[in-house]
C-alpha cells in the first residue's frame, strides 16, 4: 500500500451530498418531476425487499421472505463541484414505508406532488412528512384537462399548515419544478431559523 | 463465519440494530440469487450502514494492478466506476443493475480493504447547516 502513495495525486474533490425525496400517489409524475431538472437521465435502482428485515408489520400478504423488488428512480443535480443534490421519487405504494424510512433519513426536505383530481392520493405523504418534521412543499402538477384550484383551495383540502408552500408546477418543465425546489429549500431554511431562535414572543 | 451462526432467534423488533436483519437461516427460505455475489451476506462488517448518497471515493491503493485478483468482477467494476467519477451508493447500483442491498454488502468488503472510502452524508437528527442550504438555493436558481 505504501507505493500506491506516489502513484498519482489526483485527489478527487469529496462532494458535499444532500438529498430531496419526491412523493406523491401513482402516476403523479415523480419521475417526470426527477427528469426534468436532473443532469443525468432519472436512474433506476432497487431494493429488495426481503433485505430489509426490519419491523414491517402492515405487510398484509407479503411475507418477509418474498423477494419482491422496490425500484425508486432517482436523478443528480451537481450544484457545485462540492456541492451535489439527489432527488429521489420515494416507491409509490404505501407499504413500502419501510423504505421511505431509509430515504427521508438525512433528506434535507420533501417534495410532494399532487393532482387535484385525486387529492387524496398524495394524504399519505402529507402524513408522513408532517410526523416526521420533513419540512416540505406541495406542488400541485397542472394535469392538462384538469380543473385549476387556487393554492388556497389545495392548502385547506389538505390541511396543511399555513407555512408549508403550496405551488402549482407543471413536473415537465424544468424551471417550474427547479422554483418548487427552491420552495423546499427556503422552507427548511426558514425552519432551521424558527428552531434556533427560541420562543420569546 | 461472521456472526452468521447463533442467530436463530431473530428480533424483529430492534431497529437500528444491523445484527437484527440477519436472519438468513433455514426460516428465511432459499438465499435470494444476487446476494449469491455476497456470499449469502446481506450486512458488511463495517459498523454505519452505508447511505444510499454516500459517496464512493477510491483510495490509493485501488490503483495498484495487483488488487483484481483478490476481487470480484463486481468489486473490480466498483473501483473502476468511482475511480472515473467518485460515485453514489444508489448510482453505482444503477450502473451495476444490482439490488442497493447487495451493493452495500460489496462497497463493505472494499471499505475493509481499504480500497475504497465512503463520505458520510449530513447526518440525520441534526438540523442542516444554513449555510449549505443557501448554496443549494444558489445553485437551484442558477441553473
Amino acid at each position: 500500500m505504501a507505493f500506491g502513495r506516489s502513484s498519482r495525486n489526483r485527489r478527487p474533490v469529496e462532494p458535499v451530498t444532500l438529498k430531496i425525496l419526491v412523493a406523491g400517489g401513482f402516476g403523479v409524475g415523480k419521475t417526470t418531476l426527477v427528469g426534468a431538472v436532473s443532469e443525468i437521465r432519472p436512474l433506476r435502482t432497487e431494493e429488495m425487499l426481503s433485505e430489509a428485515g426490519r419491523p414491517v408489520d402492515d405487510l398484509d400478504g407479503v411475507e418477509a421472505k418474498t423477494t419482491t423488488t422496490v425500484a425508486m428512480d432517482f436523478g443528480r443535480i451537481t450544484l457545485r463541484e462540492d456541492l451535489v443534490l439527489y432527488l429521489f421519487g420515494t416507491p409509490g405504494q404505501d407499504r413500502f414505508w419501510f423504505l421511505w424510512d431509509e430515504l427521508a433519513q438525512g433528506a434535507l426536505g420533501a417534495v410532494v406532488l399532487a393532482d387535484t383530481r385525486r387529492l387524496e392520493d398524495c394524504f399519505a405523504a402529507v402524513d408522513y412528512f408532517e410526523r416526521r418534521e420533513i419540512p416540505f412543499a406541495v406542488a400541485v402538477n397542472c394535469f392538462e384537462g384538469a380543473d385549476r384550484f387556487p393554492t388556497e383551495t389545495v392548502q385547506a383540502a389538505l390541511d396543511l399548515d399555513p407555512q408549508v408552500p403550496v405551488l402549482m408546477c407543471d413536473a415537465r418543465d424544468r424551471s417550474s419544478v427547479r422554483d418548487v425546489l427552491v420552495a423546499v429549500v427556503e422552507h427548511a431554511v426558514a425552519r432551521v431559523d424558527r428552531l434556533r431562535e427560541p420562543v420569546t414572543t | 463465519m461472521d456472526g452468521m451462526s447463533a442467530d436463530t432467534s431473530r428480533t424483529p423488533g430492534t431497529p437500528g440494530d444491523p445484527q437484527s436483519s440477519r436472519w438468513y437461516d433455514a426460516d428465511a427460505g432459499p438465499v435470494v440469487r444476487p446476494y449469491a455475489m455476497t456470499r449469502g451476506r446481506t450486512s458488511s462488517a463495517s459498523r454505519h450502514r452505508l447511505d444510499l448518497i454516500a459517496i464512493v471515493m477510491p483510495e490509493p491503493a485501488a490503483d495498484d494492478p495487483g488488487r483484481d485478483q483478490m476481487l470480484s468482477p463486481e468489486h473490480v467494476e466498483i473501483i473502476e466506476l468511482c475511480s472515473e467519477m467518485p460515485q453514489s451508493i444508489a448510482e453505482l447500483a444503477a450502473g451495476l443493475d444490482l439490488p442497493v442491498g447487495v451493493v452495500r454488502v460489496l462497497v463493505g468488503d472494499l471499505v475493509e480493504d481499504e480500497l475504497v472510502h465512503v463520505t458520510r452524508p449530513v447526518p440525520p437528527a441534526e438540523l442542516p447547516d444554513v449555510n449549505i442550504l443557501r448554496e443549494v438555493i444558489n445553485g437551484l436558481r442558477a441553473l
